[in-house]
This record gives structure tokens, sequence and C-alpha cells, in this order.
């Protein structure tokens, strides 16, 4: 049977519970949401002025009714020493999701650590060093002394290349402006770190650099474009499942035509239409069946390419849009380039970069070819042409919005792909326009303020690959799992398990030392090549398991936080219940490492260093804010006036401050002047990237050499939140271990029936699956989830990167065989096509 | 195979443009009298026993709209044909949910191919022969299922609910 609650009534939220903004910290879109606590000995009544919607709760309410929560809405937390009850429920007034919740930010509430309902014990309460064989719980001092003595003996002024430090770059989540800051004052301001990586990837670098050195910043539209735009041109995303409220609520209503009047309000000079969609990707998505429930199939045109030829496609459409005339002349003109070259390709910028002509020139590519390339019909590709950029009636210019995720992000040819895609936008006149937009779709929220990383250099360091090397000292992680999100994870596992090892097993040998015979001893062991190990998180992570000190974080809504979502959007979740234990905010942790290390070195009489230690005095996350954001950025935002705009907040920049009011910007360069290169003239870039095929080192070797294709990537269940969700019981029951989908045919060549566990391996390394059947997989193409806490897809990702060192997870190919039987677990589960049949 | 009669209420919104009626108006649906209030407060709801249909009148794969715990809280009778854990009838076969999308509520279709529930709201789906699960979808629970007892002479009666339905903070308002 499937997992089921066993739950028949909730608590009613009275009439003046206490209610709190929040913003959903767990995926990019960042829907408005309110949570509501209230003392856990009072409840509110059916009637009307008993209960906070003002609703009669005694009679069945209707569909998108605002009165009603699911159980996973509600759980009874932690709440200034007092428990409390807590619903977090959507916002139907909050512009972003108009009250949808989905079925990850709907279970905000059930994934709070709970001692009275037991959910989420997994969550770090205190403190834990490995003492005596095992970890040992202790306090925020000891823990800190013994980080700041090991650390303090590796780092020098003018040098400290032999830390190494894994950090979050993101927004939502226990990111945000303030804990960016925290961590980038520390290890950017008080030190120059250059050996460092973020949260996904291998290296502290850009996931867009050729979209910003042609300056145009990847978050340049507002959701709102969807509602205006003639078509939607999506690559590499599959947005009803990672970006699921933004796609429902904003993508859909233009496809359906529900903002046709919108439309004609807005734009009255012109045709309106709903919009036509078309999305590259080499999977079918639930995406594609979504779009043609809602467009129409006719007016959705998937181009089903082969993996990693997305810049084949790109060039093709910009050549043959260019020999069309189809372009915005005008716009080309004015905001671009007018020259030749303006920036030769060199180690840092892996093409050209110049004018619309010379990118002419260099993308040219024909629709034949590109056909061959892409295996994709040549009239599909003239199609999506048309559909991109074919002038409406009365000659109006076509409004085509192109959103991307990580399938060109972390696929072939990071910055030649990106920088075709936005060639395309810039050629349409397409950025800075209503319905317009060359914009990443996103992962997790933004929320990034730091020190300049100017000193890291480009490319970046190739931080996993220099551990594996045997490089680095001391690593200090900040919610970071590389076991789960590296590449070569095979390799890279078994070296960091051997280093860190080394360093348990010289503590374990120390038993009862003073703390200085313990960071004696410690440190001959990392000069024999160990690692130190120090794992700041909210639970205890795989790579946490290797750890010598544990410090717990706290997430979203245990203390406030600012992030921003996909249209720039920055709101306050305000905190709303405690943290767990003595868990702190990830800018106070930051700050006390550095009030520690000042006192260490101090101590140790290195006065000039200990002095670059100063200004980490913060008592609170608002203090970290108001010395990172507010001072970096105009000293306009505050939390009061933030909390003050509530769910809807204010885009990204803020400018000013009126009538008690934030005031924003709607799209970025709506003035045609484009300024993410830094360049005076404010012209933006072409690229001259033509196609090199498959461009990462060993990818065409490992693609004639095995036989699947093990492409990979997120779900709509399995998302930013998985960490969590290891321990939740509704997602466990749907998918007890990560998924492998491929087509029948295949699975039975090999003999495996659903739910068959299965070994993915080949040249780097292996690892396992549990088989879903996909009807609409194509042959030898397979599609397994990322990130997974069993069964990393890293393990079999060969350790070649782009020139920029951007992993390129997605074109991997492998061998499959068969582990064993489905498990029970897995036998009961559902296998059906995951396609809506209405 | 497609029961038209879900699938036309299904395409608009539950208690919205006035279909209360076609809900639970299937002639099968008998609704138990209200039980009497208890004095004292009780930790579960009680559950009506309603009766709502005879193992005689199901066909395999031919759903029947049924409602229950009461009238404004409508379901689905079905007769998978294959034995399922938690089916009762001779054949273990025969399954009740309900048809309120625990996402945000619309009414879900039964497509008798797959036999599964869909959701033409944001394009959830659910299993009836795997309990309710959530195949795909947006809802944070599985669906709702109505516990089913067969007396002698193959009444079927709904005596439980599983998970909370959509649109009420009690099962049993
Ligand atoms: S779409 Fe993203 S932000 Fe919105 S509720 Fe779901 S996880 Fe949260
Ligand atoms: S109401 Fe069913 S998916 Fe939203």
């Amino acid at each position: 049977m499937a997992f089921k609650r066993q739950i028949d009534r909730l608590p009613i939220i009275p009439a003046d519970a206490k209610v709190h903004n929040v913003t959903c910290h767990y995926c990019i879109v960042g829907c408005g949401y309110k949570a509501y606590t209230w003392p856990i000995n009072r409840q509110g009544g059916t009637a009307p002025e008993q209960n906070w919607a003002g609703a009669d709760l005694s009679q069945q309410q209707e569909t998108e009714t605002a009165a009603w929560y699911a159980p996973s809405m509600y759980n009874a937390v932690r709440q200034d020493g007092k428990d409390v009850h807590l619903v977090i429920k959507p916002d139907p007034d909050c512009v972003v999701n108009s009250g949808l919740g989905s079925v990850r930010g709907a279970r905000m509430a059930e994934n709070r650590r709970s001692e009275v309902t037991g959910t989420q014990l997994q969550r770090l309460t205190e403190p834990m060093v490995w003492r005596y064989g095992t970890w040992q719980p202790t306090s925020w001092d000891d823990a800190l002394d013994l980080v700041a003595r090991v650390t303090a003996r590796v780092i020098d002024k003018d040098n400290e290349d032999n830390l190494f430090v894994s950090m979050f770059d993101h927004g939502g989540s226990a990111g945000g402006y303030e804990n960016t800051w925290g961590t980038g004052k520390l290890y950017f301001g008080a030190m120059k770190v250059k050996n460092c990586r973020i949260h996904n990837r291998p290296a502290y670098n850009s996931e867009v650099h050729s979209t910003r050195d042609m300056g145009v910043g990847e978050l340049n539209y507002c959701y709102e474009d969807y509602r205006l735009t003639d078509t939607i041109f999506m690559v590499g995303a599959n947005s009803l499942e990672t970006q699921t409220n933004l796609f429902l609520n904003h993508m859909i209503p233009g496809m359906r035509g529900d903002t046709l009047d919108f439309k004609k309000q807005e734009l009255p000079d012109e045709p309106h239409a709903a919009a036509k969609v078309v999305i590259v990707d080499p999977r079918r998505t639930v995406t594609i069946k979504a779009c043609e429930e809602a467009a129409g199939k006719d007016n959705v045109l998937h181009l089903q390419i082969n993996s990693g030829t997305d810049l084949a496609l790109f060039n093709a459409l910009f050549t043959y849009i260019a020999d069309k005339g189809w372009v915005d002349k005008e716009f080309i003109a004015a905001s671009t380039f007018q020259g030749e070259i303006a920036q030769p390709e060199d180690a840092a910028h892996p093409a050209a970069l110049g004018g619309f002509e010379a990118a002419r020139a260099a993308c040219k590519m024909s629709v034949a070819d590109a056909a061959a390339i892409c295996g994709v019909p040549e009239a599909d590709i003239v199609k999506a042409a048309e559909w991109i950029a074919m002038p409406k009636e009365g000659g109006k210019r076509r409004r085509t919005v192109f959103p991307y995720e990580k399938g060109i992000i972390w696929g072939n040819d990071n910055y030649r792909t990106i920088g075709a895609l936005v060639n395309i936008g810039l050629a349409t006149g397409n950025i800075g326009r209503p319905g317009g937009g060359v914009c990443r779709l996103g992962g997790h929220q933004e929320g990034y303020m730091r020190p300049s990383d100017a000193h890291v250099g480009r490319p970046a360091p190739y931080l996993d690959q220099l551990i594996i090397a045997g490089q680095g000292k001391v690593h200090h992680i900040w919610a970071n799992d590389h076991y789960k999100t590296t590449l070569n994870a095979t390799e890279f596992k078994r070296v960091y398990n051997r280093r860190t090892n080394m360093v348990k097993d010289a503590m374990d040998a120390r038993a009862g030392a003073t703390r200085e015979e313990l960071v004696d001893a410690i440190v001959s062991a990392i000069e024999a090549g160990g690692l130190f190990s120090v794992n700041v998180d909210v639970i205890h992570t795989q790579i946490g398991q290797q750890a010598h000190v544990i410090l717990p974080a706290v997430e979203s809504g245990e203390m406030n936080l600012t992030s921003m979502n996909g249209e720039r959007r920055m709101r306050l979740v305000e905190k709303f219940m405690d943290g767990p234990g003595s868990a702190m905010p990830d800018c106070l942790i930051a700050a006390r490492m550095a009030n520690h290390l000042e006192r260490v070195l101090r101590e140790e009489g290195r006065t000039e260093y200990a002095d670059q230690f100063k200004g980490f005095d913060w008592k609170t996350e608002e203090d970290a804010f108001m010395d990172g954001y507010y001072a970096n950025t105009g000293q306009i935002v505050t939390y009061e006036r933030l909390r003050a705009m509530g769910n809807n907040g204010v885009q990204e920049p803020v400018v000013g401050f009126e009538d008690g009011k934030l005031i924003g910007t709607k799209r970025l360069y709506a003035d045609g002047k484009f300024d993410r290169h830094g360049r005076e003239d404010k012209l933006a870039l072409f690229c001259l990237g033509a196609w090199r095929g498959l461009q990462a080192p060993g990818k065409q070797n490992q693609k004639d050499s095995y036989r699947f294709l093990i492409n990979n990537g997120r779900s709509n269940i399995n998302w930013q939140n998985w960490f969590l969700d290891q321990k939740n019981e509704f997602v466990l029951d749907r998918f007890p271990v990560p998924y492998i989908q491929m087509n029948p045919e295949d699975m039975a060549e090999l003999g495996l029936n659903p739910g068959d566990l299965v070994e993915v391996f080949n040249d780097v390394g292996a690892t396992q699956a549990m088989v879903y059947p996909e009807p609409t997989a194509r042959r030898n193409e397979t599609f397994m989830l990322f990130g997974a806490p069993s069964g990393s897809q890293g393990n079999v990702i060969n350790a070649g990167t782009n020139e920029l060192i951007l992993p390129n997870y997605k074109q991997t190919w492998g061998n499959i065989r068969k582990i064993s039987d489905a498990t029970p677990a897995a036998k009961k589960l559902s296998f059906k096509s995951w396609e809506v049949t209405l | 195979m497609k029961c038209e009669r879900l699938v036309d209420v299904g395409r608009r919104q539950f208690l919205r443009g006035g279909i209360t009626g076609a809900v639970g108006a299937a002639a099968a649906t008998v609704l138990a009298p209200a039980p009497a209030k208890a004095q004292t407060a009780m930790a579960l709801v009680d559950y009506p026993a309603n009766r709502l249909a005879n193992v005689a009148d199901l066909k395999v794969n031919e759903p029947l709209d049924i409602s229950y715990p009461d009238d404004s809280s409508p379901g689905v009778l079905l007769k998978l044909g294959t034995k399922v854990e938690g089916g009762v009838g001779p054949d273990g076969d025969i399954v009740a949910f309900s048809v309120l999308c625990p996402h945000k509520g619309w009414m879900l279709s039964y497509n008798a191919d797959d036999k599964t529930l869909n959701c033409p709201g944001h394009y959830s789906r659910f299993d009836c022969e795997a309990g309710g699960q959530q195949v795909w979808g947006h809802a944070t629970q599985n669906l709702p299922q109505f516990e089913l007892t067969v007396q002698d002479n193959g009444d079927i009666l709904a005596v439980g609910v599983d998970e909370l339905i959509y649109g009420r903070l009690s099962n049993v308002l």
C-alpha cells in the first residue's frame, strides 16, 4: 500500500495566529507562503470568526480554496523556546505563485525538525568533533578552537593556498545574502582563498561566463514576460518539474491564451495570439506533455536533438534568421558592438566576442548540416526559426523568450552554446523588452554578496582534481556534498576517504592528548598527505562522514533570510521558528570562526595577520545583512523596508525608496545598455563560437565506447530539498531508491523488469539505480537522477570539463547490467507513465 | 476508455459553476443518517458506514460515482479486475478513492487504459492499483482511499478514509 498519513483532521488556525512572510527556499521560483503559528494548547474553530480564513469550515471548501491546508503543511515546532503549532501554506496574494504550492514547497512545514511529531530528527543540533573513534557533541567554543588552531597552522599572510574551501553561493535554502556575505567576507575579505568551489561544481566560477562577457546578465527578464510573449524557446530545461510554479502560473496561461487581454492592454500596437512553444531537449519530459495539453499539439515543437548538439542547432537558427533578415537592425545598430572583434579567444575566453557580422561569419551553419548533426528534420529547424523570428502580421517583430538551464549549462561546450543562444536573443532584439529575455531558469534562488573573487582567477582552480592530486591541507565545507555533486566521483571519494582517514587515525592515536598535542598530531598527518575536514551543514552529509569537526547550521525560517528569485525578486523570509539545538546561521558561524582565528593568531603573536580578521562582531543575521548587502548596494534596503514589501518584495536592482516603498527594476537593459561585461560603451557583444563537436576531453571516446547515454538531471519530487527528503516518508515511499528511465525494449534485451536494480558502469566508475520503464525514451538513451544520496550519477562522469572548468555532467555514456531483482520496497511501486491522460 | 461523466466534471472545477448536484448523484449512492454527536470529544473522527453499491452492480474497469463520508466529498468506486492490496470483494479487486485532487481540489478523471486518476488542473496522476500512489504530480499526499467492507448480501460499505480529503480540515464535517 502507498504511504498514507492516516490523518483525519488538523488543528484549525485561529483568527489571531501570528503570520510570517515566507518565500519558499527550495527552488529558484521563490513562491510566496505564509507561516501561521499559535500556542500549542489553543486552536481555532469552524465558525468564520474563529479561524484565520474567516470561512465556514464546517462546509466543504471549493477548488483552489485558500481555506484548506494539507497535512504536509502542518507541524508542531519550537518558537522562542516554546512548542507552537505551525502551518505554512501558499500565499494567494503573491504574484509569483498566486496560491499554488508544489510537491516540494507544500511540504515545508513537514520538513522541519520537530521533537513533537518526530520529523527531520536528522537535523544537526550541536557541534561535534572527532574524538575517541567517533563524533562527540561539544560546545561551539571547543569545536571552533580546534578549527582555528589547525587552520592557523596551514595559512599565513599572503599564502592561504593550503586552505581549501567549498562554499555554496546561492540564495534560499540556507544560503542568501546574509550567509554568502558571512562566508565571503571570511574567505575573500579577511583571507584571499583561491582554492575553492561552489556547491554543485568542482570550481569557483560562473556557470554562464559567456552571457556575462557579452554584457548580458543571465536573469534579465520578469516572469510576466511569459504572459506577454509570442514564443517560448526553452532549452535544456524541464520547468514543470524544476521551476514548477513559474511554469504553471506564468508559462501555461501564456500558452493557453488566458493572457490575451493583458497582451492587448500592454502592447496595443501589434497582433497577439497564444504563445507557441519550442523545447530543445534530447528527452521527452513531462513539461512537453503539459505544453501540448495547454497550447495544443500544433503549437508545440519538440526539437529532440542528439545529446550535446545544441550549439549546432543555435548556430543554424542564427544563420537562418540572419539570412532571412528577421533581425532587429535598429537594436543591433544602437545596442551592440560595431566592429569585428572586441575580445579575442584566449585561455579565459573559449570563443572570441565581437560584432554581429563577425558572429554571422564565425557561426555559419546550414540547416542541412545542423539537421545531420542534431538528428532532427530540417523542416523542424526552419519551423523553429519561424516561430522565433518571422515577423508577425503587419511586419511586427515577434517576441520570443529564451529560457535555458542545466541542459546546456552542464552540457557540451558551455561557453559557446550559451553564447550562441544569447546571439539569437540579441539579433532579434529580445533582451530588455516585454515578452523577451534570454535567461537561465535557475536551480536555487540567488543571494550572492561577496567581496571580489578576482584573485581566484580564470580558469579557476579545479578543486576536486587538486584534492585527488593530494593538494590542500585543511578543507572547510559549507553545505557542499561533493560525494553527491561532483564528477569523477568514484575516484574523488576513494582519495577523500583515504586522506581524511589518515587524520582520523592520527587523532585516534592521541586519545587523551592536550589540545596542543592533538593539533601537532593532526598537522603531522596533514603533512604526510592527510586532509583535515570541517563540515558546516544542516544535516550529517555523505562527505560529512569524513569530517573531523561538524558545525550545525540553520536554514531559512529558522533565521531571517533574504534572497532573490529568477526574476530578481527579493524578499525577506521572517524567522518563524527556532533552529535545532544550538545551530546557528552560516553568517554567524563564519563570524565566530573569524573571531577564533583572530584570537588564535594573536596568541601566536601573528598580530598583523590577526588584524585582518576584525569586523566580525555581528550578533544577528541582520548585522551581517547590513554589513554586506545594505552597505554594498546603495544603502537602501533594510529588513524593515523589505518586510513591508511582503511576499511580492521588490525586483533588484533596487534603485530607491519612495512613499514607504522600495523601488525596483522590472527588466534589466530596458534602455538597451548592457553592462555585465563592464565595458564603458555599454554595447553587447556577439559570440563567435563555431561548432566543434563534443568539446570536453574524453567525451567522444566515452560515447564511442559505451552503449547507453546516461543523461541525468532532477525531477519534480527529487530536487532542491532532497537532503531533507532522504528522511521524508512520502518521498521515500514513491522512490525508495533513485531511478534510471529506460526504453522498454532495451529493458527486455537486458532481461530487466521494472524496479530491478542495475549497475551503470564505464571507464571511470560505477553506480546503481532502479529501472523505471519509459516508453517515450529513445533506444539506448537513459535518464538518471543527478545528485542522489544513493547511487551517485557523478561516479560515472569522467573528469573532463570545458576550458573554464565547467563540468559536463550531461554527456555521459556507460553500459548497464542487472544487479538484482526489485527489492520488496520497489516491487509495490507504481511504474506507470508520468504523462497525464485526460 | 474513459469515464465520460468524471471527465466532463473534471474539466470544470468542483463546487464552481454549480456542479455540486452532479457529484454524488449516482443512483447507487445511499447516505446513512449522520451519526449522533458524541458527548465528549473523541480522539478520532467518527466515520459513518455508508452503503456505496452492491458487488453485483459493478463491472470490471467501469467506474461508479460515489461520495463519502458525505455528499460533498465525491469519490469513485472501481472493480479493477485484478486483485490489489487493500481491495475487497470476492476477487479482492474493489477499491474506492476520493476524486478531489489533493493538490488544489480539481476533479480527477479516470483513465481505464492504465487505471489511473488524472487531474486536468496541473497534470497530476494517481495509480488506482497502487493504493492511490501519486504516479507523478504536485500533491503532497497520495490519494485518500476509502476503506471498504463487503456484507454477506454483497453490499459494499465505506467505513473510513486514510488521508485528509481536499477542502476540509476534518474528514467528517
Ligand atoms: S515551485 Fe519552487 S519555490 Fe515554488 S513551492 Fe515549489 S519548490 Fe518552492
Ligand atoms: S489540482 Fe490536481 S494537479 Fe493541481
